[in-house]
């Protein structure tokens, strides 16, 4: 078995008397697709913000690619990483929000763009080039010169998706995708990130409410409360046997409702 | 006579037209000072914006106390100081730089607080997305928030620009011929104060009036989502 691609080894993490992550454990392998579902507030948001590296952990260690993504290795011990670590550790993950957090006054394609030229050091013209390619495959070419506020919700998430994608990220974290869209609209950003889900390399970690895609596109559901991943399955196993009564009622709760 | 102009005092009219040269001489003067001060308010603004916010103590500190001294003075007290001690120091500058340097020392005080607000008022998920992206501090600052604060700060700038014009006779302390300045210069030597200082007043509410129509033109041109970078 290959190593996890990512780990948390009893990771807390707490605002004042709040325990957001309650020495978390959990894996993610190189090429699996796994969906976090689970009630408000349990840490799902938390657990990618903190593999983004924008939220600090309190207490245990996150290992990304083997490495300790919070820490440096200094006379053997662990401590805290500095800025030029984390910008390393950064190239590895790439993070789709909610709320797409788009540059609002870059085109479409500088959006994309920018990173590749900025952070890789590529051309402008190739990095336009790679946007190009992006911006084809989320089905989005003849928009490149536009800006974010004359698209769709729908399409500005295939434009965040397509920004992350162009720095080449070993993994990709969706941090509840549609949420923020009409529901027409969902149908065309899950299809953008079930094709992705289809490429055997990367690493798809995945916050959702969107049980039945969730469903098709996972090869493992973790289900998170309180802090801690209380019970993990096959989409199989979690959706028709799940084992705990916690889960059960979450499940009864949101496929009721 | 003045800037080699004469003076025609048979008629009140007469007066005003034949001084109008003058005075404009002076208006110039007035235009010259109040960009350039601008100018240095918005550069030294920027700065001091970026030390305030600087994550260290050490560096914010001293910018917060330069900035809450350089408000709490006078303008006159930084003109002086700049135009009687740096020669002191063997730095001689023309009276009509150092003027505009005090300008806009004075006012990148206030011009700093505008920036920051206008930069704090960009949301987390701006800088969020940046960091995710990985790019380098600068940049967001340069291409993420700068931009997009700029069209939010245009017309509290503005205001400024206007009150920096207002402060410029001030600079006539210190031998600058604005347009003030002129008049009473004119007004000395003719004894009639009254017909270069309406003058003065009227010149003033058109240049204000003008700088405000260009400011708020500014305004309604720019984009509201930033600076757009293709
Ligand atoms: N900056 C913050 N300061 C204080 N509390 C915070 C902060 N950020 C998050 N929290 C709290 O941490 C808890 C976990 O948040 P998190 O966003 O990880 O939950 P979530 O599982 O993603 O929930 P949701 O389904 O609502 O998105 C919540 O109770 C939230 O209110
Ligand atoms: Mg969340």
């Amino acid at each position: 078995m290959t190593d996890p691609i990512i780990k948390f080894d009893k990771v807390g993490k707490s605002y004042g008397s709040l325990k957001v992550l309650d020495g978390l454990d959990f894996e993610v392998k190189r090429g699996e697709k796994v969906t976090i579902i689970g009630p408000s507030g349990s840490g799902k948001s938390t657990v990618l913000r903190v593999l983004m590296t924008l939220e600090t952990i309190n207490d245990g260690v996150v290992y990304v690619g083997n490495e300790p993504l919070w820490h440096e290795q200094r006379n053997g011990t662990l401590v805290p990483a500095g800025e030029e670590h984390l910008r390393k550790m950064r190239r590895q993950l790439g993070m789709v929000f909610q709320q797409f957090n788009l540059f609002p006054h870059m085109t479409v394609r500088r959006n994309i763009a920018e990173a590749p030229v900025k952070v890789l050091g590529l051309s402008r013209q190739d990095a336009n080039q790679r946007a190009d390619e992006l911006l084809e495959m989320v089905g989005l070419a003849d928009q490149a010169h536009k800006y974010p506020h004359q698209l769709s919700g729908g399409q500005q998430q295939r434009v965040g998706i397509a920004r992350a994608l162009a720095m080449r990220p070993k993994v990709m974290l969706f941090d509840e995708p549609t949420s923020a869209l009409d529901p027409e609209l969902v149908g065309e950003v899950l299809n953008v990130i079930a094709r992705l889900a289809s490429e055997h390399d990367l690493t798809m970690l995945l916050v959702t409410h969107e049980m039945r895609f969730a469903r098709e596109v996972s090869d493992r559901v973790c289900f998170f409360d309180k802090g801690q991943m209380k019970e993990q399955g096959t989409p199989d196993e979690l959706f028709t046997a799940p084992k705990e009564q916690r889960t059960r009622d979450f499940l009864k709760a949101v496929l009721n409702g | 006579m003045l800037f080699g102009f004469e003076w025609d005092t048979s008629s009140e009219l007469a007066f005003a037209w034949s001084i109008l040269p003058i005075l404009l001489i002076g208006l110039w003067v007035t235009v010259q000072a109040t960009v350039l001060g601008f100018v240095v308010a918005l550069v030294l603004g920027l700065i001091l914006a970026v030390l305030k916010g600087a994550p260290s103590r050490l560096i914010s500190w001293p910018a917060n106390v330069l900035c809450e001294f350089i408000r709490d003075t006078p303008l006159l007290i930084q003109l002086f100081f700049l135009y009687y001690v740096l020669p002191e120091y063997g730095l001689v500058l023309p009276a009509f730089m150092t003027g505009a340097l005090a300008l806009g020392l004075q006012y990148s005080a206030y011009t700093s607080e505008v920036y920051r607000a206008g930069l704090q008022a960009i949301g987390r998920d701006q800088r969020e997305a940046a960091r995710a992206l990985n790019f380098p501090s600068a940049h967001t600052f340069t291409h993420v928030l700068l931009p997009q604060a700029i069209p939010r700060i245009i017309p509290a700038m503005g205001n400024y620009l206007v009150s920096i014009m207002k402060d410029v006779p001030v600079l006539s302390v210190v031998t600058v011929l604005e347009m003030l300045n002129v008049a009473k210069i004119i007004g000395d030597r003719t004894f009639d104060y009254m017909v270069p200082l309406s003058m003065v007043g009227g010149l003033y509410l058109i240049m204000t009036l003008v700088a405000s129509a260009g400011v708020r033109l500014l305004d309604t041109r720019l984009p509201k989502q930033g600076l757009p970078l293709k």
